[in-house]
């Protein structure tokens, strides 16, 4: 077990041992989920924030049920319904929270780095839930989990990441972290939405999408970020579908037993078709599961971190 | 340096869990109703060894658990996260004698940690504990029902059991003092 850090704010600064602490950590959570009695009091008495200054459903449920399912008491805070429509500050609405004695602070923001910024003014915990184009840390371990659940490994996989990546903040932390688990990433999609300067992470760029799933252990799909790009990045969503699209045709050419992914919300009949999305192979329900799992791990984990010692017995 | 005695050997250890075995069984007359749970990391390996030999005594399987009690600990805000290992509970607990097993008893806090995760699972007709060790120094009023061995320890020693099945070469329980 390794894990002294007080905040998880991005993948690219844990180390291959961090993320495999929180997959390790997972593992027992994930069992909880499953008994007649969902709850452990591993956080009781504790109070998180959902700061969610960017809307979402899956990720802030997610956070939501994993607060709840270790016994802590959790507020959602969404941008519509608060000061910040007032024209309060991030630092002032996170030292508000603070006054209340909030433990976690779980943030999403438009702005990349938000959290970063927030872990400087607080002393509560502050988990990044995706910050503009930058990171979603808590994406990226519930993909390599299940990557790790359905494979048996990451080191050595070829995983072909496929579509917006440029915008993408789950492109840029599945690559952190596939990469130092291991993995031989492949990031496909126009060549105005994944740059070649994206290999200095350490994947490799094509344009080529039947080159990309040709021989793809893993496939994960990523939704047309309509809300960050500009009208010009591509023509058109039908040309999008027709060139890059995951339809029968191309299903037909991957491996008989590539995992298809995705982390949602899914536009069937754009980046998926609707059939492949509910094949036998896709394993994209599973992510949700166990997103909820990796969530209440990274929660227990961050609240730990003062020592390294062992329990007495 | 510190300095490390063996306390218990490989066939000392045997012996112990062969005796306490035979006192399961002298306590609990109805063979079908007991169950034993072990607590990882080592009490669940403890608690294999204790269901085989208990199955010849009783002539039929014993249902071995594994109990995680980590995420019930009371100490969870004062060092780094535990590890968390997993729990399988391939029975139902009610109405049954849960025979706890680990390898020390110290403090008594994991024990505690051990009853309130095994509340969880449902409502057993009885609970007792089965330890390997008993070192003193407890901080709870818990008390083991079948003891391998009574350790007289300082606080600051450490005790360590060794065991095939986690990877060592030999069974060994070793005491490393300070």
């Amino acid at each position: 077990m390794s894990w002294t850090k007080k905040h998880l704010l991005d993948i690219e600064s844990l180390t291959a041992d961090e993320i495999n602490t929180v997959l390790d950590t997972a593992r027992g959570f994930k069992a909880v989920g499953e008994r007649a009695i969902k709850k452990v009091p591993a956080l009781r008495g504790k109070t998180v924030v959902n700061l969610f200054v960017e809307p979402s459903t899956r990720t802030r449920i997610s956070f939501e049920l994993a607060a709840q399912r270790l016994s802590a008491d959790i507020v959602n805070f969404s941008a519509e319904a608060s000061s910040f429509k007032k024209g309060e500050t991030l630092k002032d609405t996170a030292l508000n929270l603070e006054a209340l004695n909030a433990d976690f602070i779980i943030i999403r923001h438009s702005a990349s780095g938000a959290p970063h910024f927030l872990s400087r003014v607080v002393n509560a915990h502050v988990i990044n839930a995706g910050d503009g184009a930058h990171e979603h840390p808590t994406q990226a371990l519930l993909d390599a989990f299940t990557i790790r659940e359905k494979k048996g490994r990451i080191a050595g996989l070829n995983v072909t990441i496929l579509g917006d990546i440029l915008y993408s903040r789950v492109a840029r932390s599945d690559i952190w972290a596939l990469t130092k688990l291991g993995a031989n990433v492949t990031v496909c999609g126009p060549s105005t939405l994944v740059p070649k300067n994206f290999e200095k992470m350490g994947c490799k760029v094509t344009h080529d999408v039947d080159e990309a799933i040709r021989n793809a252990d893993v496939i994960n799909l990523l939704r047309i970020q309509h809300e960050r790009q500009r009208a010009t990045m591509f023509p058109s969503i039908g040309e999008y579908t027709q060139l890059f699209g995951l339809n029968k045709a191309r299903f037909a050419n991957t491996r008989p037993d590539a995992l298809i992914m995705h982390p949602g919300p899914i536009n069937r009949g754009v980046e998926i078709d609707s059939e492949i999305a509910d094949c036998s192979r896709s394993v994209i329900l599973e992510q949700v599961t166990n997103g909820l799992a990796v969530r209440m791990a990274v929660l227990f984990l961050v609240n730990g971190g003062k020592t390294v010692e062992e329990p007495a017995k | 340096m510190p300095e490390s005695v063996v306390i218990l050997d490989a066939t000392a250890i045997q012996r112990a869990l062969t005796r306490i075995a035979h006192e399961v069984a002298e306590r609990n007359e109805v063979s079908r109703e007991v169950v034993l749970v072990g607590i990882p990391a080592l009490g669940d390996h403890l608690a294999m060894r204790l269901g085989k030999f208990l199955a010849v005594i009783w002539n039929h399987p014993v249902p071995v658990g594994i109990l995680d009690t980590t995420m019930h600990r009371d100490d969870l805000d004062n060092r780094a996260a535990p590890t968390i290992h997993p729990t399988e509970m391939p029975f139902d607990v009610n109405g049954k004698t849960v025979v706890l097993v680990d390898d020390v008893l110290f403090t008594g806090r994991t024990t505690r940690a051990a009853l309130d995760a095994l509340n969880d699972f449902g409502r057993p007709k009885k609970v007792q504990l089965a330890v390997l060790v008993d070192r003193g120094h407890r901080e709870l009023p818990i008390k083991a029902d079948f003891i391998g061995k009574n350790v007289p320890t300082a606080g600051d020693e450490k005790i360590s059991l060794l065991l095939t099945e986690a990877g060592a070469a030999r069974d060994e329980v070793i005491l490393k003092k300070k």
